[in-house]
């Protein structure tokens, strides 16, 4: 069993074959995103003549500068956001055992269970009531309370298990009840953090519905509603879309690729709780 | 000396209490009068938290519940209460019959195949292969990429002239191409692939995490048994994985519910009604139809759906996971 041996030489071949075939969609997207329409040639073969027209025509057309800013900005902002209030949240629900404290626990778990269609449209239409409709800071707005719940839980099961003697200490030195908490708490959570961040972060990213309500109608776009626009417009040019396709996937794939141990681990962690 | 709530005195144990020990340091009368202003002050950091959460997922929800015993169309400034009607017309509505059935169908299907792609992948990547870090993080891959973008993917992949097709044609016999895409009988399974292939290296990870958490003199003790490698996998992996597949039938459970960005992207629903889920149904009616608190009241059979399934699923599994120990 802890040899490698013909049994395992198999499992290799089997393995390397069933990525091929995960792959291959993926293939076929780069391949067809470096040629030109006019080549006639199988989808399957590897193009002869690479062309980068397809890019800078798709670049052009489809709006996505833009598109990758607010999606930056639109991630970044509702990522601190939940961070913030959900440690902070989270530090009375894990400390403090009195009732009222347990009851708020509840109260915020009970969004992990309501799915967020059900407050979809009423929210949708307080958004529009407030002029906020169009605006970035819906999204954030949105982000913010919606990820609360699992932020906080993953928080709580965090905090549960790290000693208080630290926060005692700070506090019998003298020093006050906030500056106990980000000085000498939220430092302790960082692997939590870590966990937070990255699930918020690609959850944020890759939403399409959210964006598609709040930011229709306005010239503002995320990637996916830019896309999803570009798609529309140039159905059948297959090289062109797929060019767009691939540079509305490329900044969470370079970021996946940097920080995939970390990225991993925070899917597979995160969830254990 | 002044004590807080019975219940919080007499535990001594407790995880994590502010003010515990004022009942240890006798002396500390003033000490204890801060750890209440301590604790009040703490109590003030769940503010930001709860207004936000407030804000976004319980008004609202309470507000949807009660529209969805209304006949409002989401414009006209009146509204009238007509009860249980949204409900009724939902009984004998095919579109909502038909999309239940569809959302069931392909929640079901992505929930088996997925986790049990998932879980062989997981088993070949757990081993001495030599490729089995590059694998998994390859495997991987697909679940962060954003599902509308692999969506508009698969949407050429699966059309009559696509690459699908094109491979078929250069290996297989013509009579295996397919409109995938088109065919009512073959759209609800090929939309159900594609969450399948974009998400089965996800339930991967997880089970990963879990075969990585069984200790090596467990799988000895069982081959010292005598245990064959089917009898191990059975009786000692499965049970000590309970924990990973919880999460992973749920997660894939909810996500199928309510499925939506790749259904809208390869089909809206179609052709026909043939892919149409709950989510796709809620959207066309609250933003196209103008059914505003029919939409909320589908809205509301999603939710029953999603907590009475993943809530019976937990239970379940949790039983079975205890059992097993």
């Amino acid at each position: 069993m802890n040899r490698y041996g013909p049994r395992t030489l198999l499992r290799e071949i089997i393995m390397i074959a069933v990525a091929a075939v995960v792959a291959f969609p993926l293939y076929v997207l780069v391949n067809l995103s470096l040629r030109d329409p006019r080549d006639g040639s199988s989808v399957i073969a590897p193009t002869t003549s690479p062309t980068l027209r397809n890019y800078a025509d798709a670049w052009r057309e489809a709006g996505l500068a833009g598109a990758i800013v607010n999606s930056v900005v639109v991630t970044v902002l509702s990522v601190a956001v939940i961070v913030i209030v959900s440690a902070m949240a989270a530090y009375p629900l894990a400390r403090i055992t009195a009732r009222w404290s347990r009851w708020a626990f509840l109260l915020v778990m009970l969004g992990l269970l309501l799915p967020f269609q059900l407050a979809l449209l009423p929210l949708y239409q307080t958004i529009r009531d407030l002029g906020l409709l169009g605006t970035l800071w819906s999204l954030v707005l949105f982000y913010s309370g919606l990820q609360v719940p699992f932020a906080t839980f993953l928080y709580v099961g965090f905090l549960r298990a790290v000693p208080r003697e630290y926060e005692e200490a700070a506090l019998i030195d003298g020093a006050g009840p906030v500056q106990v908490f980000w000085r000498v708490v939220f430092p302790l959570l960082r692997p939590v953090t870590g966990t937070v961040v990255i699930l918020n972060a690609i959850l944020v990213w890759n939403d399409f519905l959210t964006p598609f309500l709040y930011l229709s109608g306005s010239d503002q776009q995320t990637i996916p509603v830019a896309i999803y626009g570009f798609i529309g417009q140039f159905v059948s040019q297959w090289n062109l879309v797929f060019a767009g396709l691939v540079i509305a996937m490329l900044p969470i794939l370079v970021g996946y690729f940097l920080m995939q141990r970390h990225i991993i681990k925070g899917f597979a962690g995160g969830l254990k709780g | 000396m002044v004590r807080g709530p019975v219940g919080e005195v007499t535990r001594p144990t407790g995880p994590g209490r502010l003010g515990a020990e004022a009942d240890a340091a006798g002396p500390a009368v003033a000490a204890s009068g801060r750890r209440r202003r301590v604790r009040r002050a703490y109590a003030w950091f769940l503010v930001p938290a709860l207004a936000l959460y407030s804000f976004v997922v319980l008004l609202p929800s309470v507000q949807g519940a009660t529209f969805a015993f209304t006949d409002w169309d989401g414009l006209n400034p009146t509204r009238h209460f007509i009860g249980l009607a949204n409900f009724r017309q939902m009984l004998e509505d095919p579109a909502a019959r038909g999309a239940l059935r569809q959302t069931l169908v392909i929640a079901a299907a992505v929930t088996v195949v997925q986790n049990a792609v998932g879980l062989l992948l997981a088993l070949g990547v757990h081993s001495r292969i030599k490729s089995r870090n590059v694998l998994r993080v390859l495997l991987f891959a697909p679940a962060v990429m954003t599902p509308v973008v692999t969506a508009a993917l698969w949407k050429y992949m699966l059309a009559p002239e696509g690459a699908l097709n094109g491979l078929i044609a250069a290996v297989g016999p013509d009579s295996w191409q397919q409109n995938w895409l088109g065919d009512p009988t073959l759209a609800l399974c090929s939309v159900a692939g594609v969450v399948v292939w974009q998400f089965a290296g996800y339930s991967m990870v997880i089970f990963l995490a879990g075969l990585q958490g069984i200790p090596q003199e467990v799988y000895e003790a069982a081959a010292v048994d005598g245990a064959s490698g089917w009898q191990r996998f059975r009786h000692v992996v499965l049970p000590l994985l309970a924990p990973a597949t919880t999460i992973n039938l749920m997660l894939s459970v909810i996500g199928g519910l309510k499925l939506f960005d790749q259904v809208w992207v390869m089909t809206q629903g179609g052709p026909g009604t043939a892919t149409e889920t709950l989510s796709t149904l809620i959207y066309k009616n609250a933003f196209q139809l103008d059914e505003y608190a029919y939409s909320v009241a589908l809205a509301i059979v999603l939710t029953v759906f999603v907590a009475v399934i993943s809530g019976g699923q937990y239970r379940l599994l949790h039983r079975g996971g205890e059992a097993a120990r």
